[in-house]
């Protein structure tokens, strides 16, 4: 069973995207803020990462500079699900490793989930 | 301008009070206060320095204390324009800051509703799941509100991404069409799509950008078409430089008396309000500052009662 690692401070989201997920047959790491999802990473390794941007305590863009600058979770794909739609964010992000770049908004669930299984080659 | 619309302007009291402001604040009343005081000293100046001709020095005193006159209401003037700059960045800002605290409840409420009926949840009764449409419907609707306010005030602060990529316009045109087959079933609009030749070439601009035009002039010729009426959307080249899109439709059309207002913010057509309430006005506003940006051009042919066709130009990747 593959593990996904969802870091996100929006709780309803949270347990949207967990749930949906864990129908999938996904098991399921979750984090509330940026530092808690390096240590997260870390210690579960987990298989993809869905990373917010806009997060307390560790900026999503520092938790992604942190994770691929760690030769144990450089490999890790990540996702970056986040409401920041500028070119200037979606580049940078791309540019840091980040694998895909989604913004909610334009998204609908279902789109999200098939988004992560082309990710993880399924 | 029409004799009538002077006179209203003339009107002081019911000017300022529309902006909700004194008449010591009232641009219009000030700009004319100061016309009259210069006026007033021209002729004043003139009178003394013939009568006085011996006595430069009262002339002098006297051109002094209009001069003085007149500062202090170019002052005031100023003060007042900086007040309804400031008033007016204000509102942009808040409009902003509004927009996106609201994108994330919305963004959470849209995902959860998806989610329940998708039938993830399991077995939930028809009358159930109505409602849950029902709240969608209107969580959709909310968010196309907030995005197009996103939008306004991008465009009023002039944030709108310069970044330009190359993309297949027909791609993004086709894409918005599957996202409106099930808009334009319900209103029983038939749509269809001309691309001359397939494939096209690339155009530079903003993706998500010309998708938002495409999305919106799509949505108006779907909602102001008559019911079992056409749609005809064209895709093809213009010219060596440009692609043209156009969509057509057979429905309300404008009038004459409201084209020329067509593009501005929050106006809808008197025609547009009796066949559908839903609607901020802000999506042909939207539309013409995001080609203007492109370095297309947008415009429209219409006739009240027979239908509406709206094109823009886009640049072709050279």
């Amino acid at each position: 069973m593959k593990k996904i690692l969802i870091i996100e401070d929006e709780a309803a989201l949270q347990k949207t995207i967990g749930d949906v997920l864990k129908q999938e047959k996904y098991r399921i790491v979750s984090a509330m803020d940026g530092e808690a999802g390096v240590k997260a990473a870390q210690a579960e390794k987990p298989d993809l990462i869905l990373l917010d941007l806009v997060l307390p305590k560790m900026h999503g863009f520092e938790v992604l500079k942190t994770l691929k600058a760690d030769e144990a979770t450089k490999d890790i794909a990540i996702i970056v699900l986040t409401n920041l739609e500028s070119m200037g964010d979606i580049e940078k992000a791309l540019e840091m490793g980040a694998t895909t770049y989604l913004v909610k908004a334009s998204y609908t669930l279902e789109e999200v989930v098939q988004k992560i299984k082309k990710t993880l080659g399924e | 301008m029409a004799f009538k619309e002077i006179l209203a302007q003339l009107n002081f009291r019911a000017y300022c009070r529309k902006y909700n402001m004194s008449l010591w604040q009232c641009p219009q009343f000030l700009f004319l206060l100061m016309g009259t005081v210069i006026m007033i000293s021209a002729v004043v100046t003139y009178f003394l320095g013939t009568r006085y001709v011996a006595d430069p020095q009262v002339v002098s005193l006297i051109v002094l204390a209009l001069t003085a006159i007149l500062l202090i209401i170019t002052f005031s003037v100023t003060n007042t324009l900086e007040g309804l700059a400031e008033a007016n960045r204000l509102k942009t800002e808040f409009v902003n800051v509004v927009s996106h605290q609201l994108r994330a409840p919305i963004s959470n409420l849209k995902w959860a509703l998806e989610f329940i009926l998708s039938g993830r949840c399991g077995d939930v009764n028809s009358q159930f799941n109505e409602y849950v449409q029902i709240i969608k419907d209107n969580t959709d609707r909310m968010r196309e509100l907030v995005e197009s306010l996103l939008m306004v005030s991008r465009i009023e602060q002039g944030r709108l991404p310069t970044h330009k990529i190359e993309f297949s316009l027909e791609e993004v045109v086709k894409k918005a069409m599957a996202n409106f087959e099930s808009k334009a079933k319900s209103a029983k609009v038939k749509v269809g799509l001309e691309i001359l030749p397939e494939p096209l070439p690339l155009v530079l601009a903003d993706p998500s950008q010309i998708t938002v035009v495409v999305n919106n002039l799509l949505d108006n010729a779907i909602r102001y078409a008559k019911e079992g009426g056409n749609v005809k959307v064209i895709v093809k080249p213009k010219d060596q430089r440009y692609l043209l899109f156009s969509v057509e439709d057979d429905g309300v059309g404008i009038p004459q008396g409201d084209q020329q207002h067509i593009f501005q913010k929050f106006f809808r057509s008197g025609n547009a309000l009796r066949q559908q309430t839903f609607g901020s006005g802000l999506g042909l506003y939207v539309a013409k500052s995001i080609i203007g940006n492109s370095k297309g051009k947008i415009g429209f042919v219409s006739e009240e009662n027979k239908g509406s066709t709206f094109w823009f130009t886009i640049p072709i990747k050279v």
